[in-house]
């Protein structure tokens, strides 16, 4: 057995991920302390959700490794949770769905993320940004030593966005739980990160953010637009992994 | 033995007593958008008939055997993605029942009462029926009341139900179990073709007058014992055959829930 820091949440060797002949993930390795806010960012099927999903034990790893430490108690915000509006669900009930809390508690997690006043509603009328804000305070409820965020942001202005982001800051200090999170959104997420990931099928590089914003790689993945104040990106089909995962990635390779 | 020697009697609590079981059960067959999943595994009951009929057990038995293996075999063509759900559940559905029609046919030595199995014939309720109808049931409902937190978990959004360590294959396994009991249940009631409206019209009809998943199981069953009652009651009147009657006085409350602001009058 080899040691291991006390603080080391979840740790992932070398994950392979395939999906029909290619990859959609491919060696990464990564690990998430406590009291640090990770970052995941890259383009459209670059793989960001099926590293989560695999880290989260939803997916099986072709070749690998994860170890979470004991006991792990993980808080899961999902990328997509589209309510059917045929089930009759209220924020309250949302809140206890797989636990059961008492309402004390409920109030208490969504006053945290500042929607307590929705306690009561049903979950369709919600804004995208109440919605998130729920399923935050839903994925505080568990106590969680990790949270994992599956693009908290979406369907958020770009307001609510460097709230949210703000929001998560502080949740991260006061309960010193680490938090890994997956983000399309370049700038608003570099400056609330401790540490990148930036993935495209491999990792092609992470560090602080200020070091990766100079990385060759990520200066190739990003281009010149990440330099610039809007966060478009996903244009420059000039990296050997190809851009789409629904595309064969043969076809994006450059000649040598 | 009282009362129950009355098959009118019989009809009403065999009916009831089905009705409040498919309502909550109707309320997953709804949420979770299989009513063309139960619609198959009824279809299937023909076979099961046969099956019981051949080996000589309880009729409600083998359609539980067939429906059962019937789902299995859809969640497993249903998970390959090759072909679309609804032309997997259209192709399975439509044969199966063909399937069974054939082969009661073929067991010329009994006399079958086809149109009974497939419409029902909720009049023809034996004692033995009853007691299946009532032992079954008491099974089903502690089962849901059991299983209910981590089986609406599951159905809300089955990922964040297991990354938050709810086994979900286990529970989707057991509602189709649970599916496979009730329709074998409701098969003498409305029979094969209608069943499935015994589980999803109810649950509808109490979509607009609830607000918690729970109510909504509860009135479900409400809503369904109703559509028994009054949908036996205009058969006598009327003289019109029961299980479609039954059909149509849950369609009749199922349109009254549509009312605008029906909750407020």
């Amino acid at each position: 057995m080899t040691p291991e820091l006390p603080n080391i949440l979840i740790s992932a060797k070398d994950l392979y991920l395939k999906a029909g002949r290619h990859d959609l993930v491919e060696a990464v390795s990564l690990e998430v302390s406590e009291g640090e806010i990770v970052s995941v960012i890259g383009p459209n099927g670059a793989g960001k959700t099926s590293l989560l999903k695999l880290l989260l034990g939803l997916y099986k790893p072709d070749r690998g490794s994860i170890r979470r430490r004991l006991g792990l108690r993980v808080g899961y915000l999902p990328q997509k949770t589209s309510i059917d509006p045929v089930l009759p669900l209220s924020v309250a009930r949302m809140m206890t769905l797989t636990e059961s809390f008492s309402r004390k508690e409920v109030e208490t997690a969504l006053a945290e993320t500042g929607v307590l006043s929705l306690i009561d509603e049903p979950l369709q009328t919600l804004s995208g940004g109440e919605f998130q804000r729920m399923m935050l305070a839903r994925a505080l409820l568990r106590e969680p030593e990790l949270l994992v965020l599956d693009e908290p942001a979406q369907g958020v202005d770009h307001l609510g966005e460097a709230e949210l982001y703000g929001l998560i800051g502080k949740i991260r200090d006061q309960r010193g739980c680490g938090v890994l999170m997956v983000s399309h959104d370049l700038h608003v997420v570099m400056a609330a990160t401790d540490r990148v990931l930036c993935l495209n099928r491999h990792l092609c590089c992470e560090g602080e953010p200020q070091e990766v914003t100079r990385h060759p790689e990520y200066l190739r993945l990003f281009g010149m637009e990440a330099g610039s104040r809007l966060a478009v990106y996903s244009h420059h089909h000039d990296h050997v992994h190809g851009l789409s995962g629904n595309v064969e990635t043969t076809e994006f390779k450059q000649a040598p | 033995m009282s009362f129950l020697d009355d098959f009118i009697w019989r009809a009403v609590i065999a009916g009831a007593g089905v009705a409040l079981v498919a309502g909550p059960l109707g309320c997953f067959v709804v949420w979770r958008r299989m009513a063309y999943f139960g619609d198959t595994v009824a279809h299937s009951s023909l076979l099961g008939v046969a099956l019981g009929l051949l080996l000589g057990f309880n009729v409600m038995l083998g359609v539980f055997a067939a429906g059962f293996a019937v789902a299995l075999v859809l969640s497993g063509f249903l998970r390959e993605k090759r072909l679309s759900g609804d032309t997997v559940l259209g192709t399975l559905s439509h044969a199966s029942l063909s399937l069974g029609v054939i082969v009661i046919s073929l067991m010329t030595w009994l006399r079958v009462d086809l149109m009974g199995y497939l419409f029902g014939d909720i009049l023809a309720v034996s004692h033995t029926d009853l007691y299946w109808v009532y032992g079954g049931g008491t099974l089903v409902l502690v089962l849901l009341v059991l299983l209910w937190r981590p089986l609406l978990a599951v159905t809300v959004d089955q990922e964040l139900a297991r990354a938050e360590g709810i086994e979900a294959s286990r529970y989707e396994l057991m509602l189709m179990l649970i599916i496979a009991a009730v329709i074998a249940l409701a098969m003498k009631i409305v029979g094969v073709l209608l069943v499935t409206s015994l589980l999803i019209i109810p649950a509808a009809a109490a979509r607009r007058l609830s607000r918690t998943p729970e109510q909504m199981a509860l009135m479900a069953a409400f809503v369904g014992v109703l559509s028994v009652l009054l949908g036996l009651f205009a058969s006598f009147q009327f003289d019109t055959p029961s299980g479609p009657s039954i059909v149509l006085a849950s369609l009749m409350l199922f349109l009254i829930g549509q009312i605008p602001n029906f909750r407020k009058l």
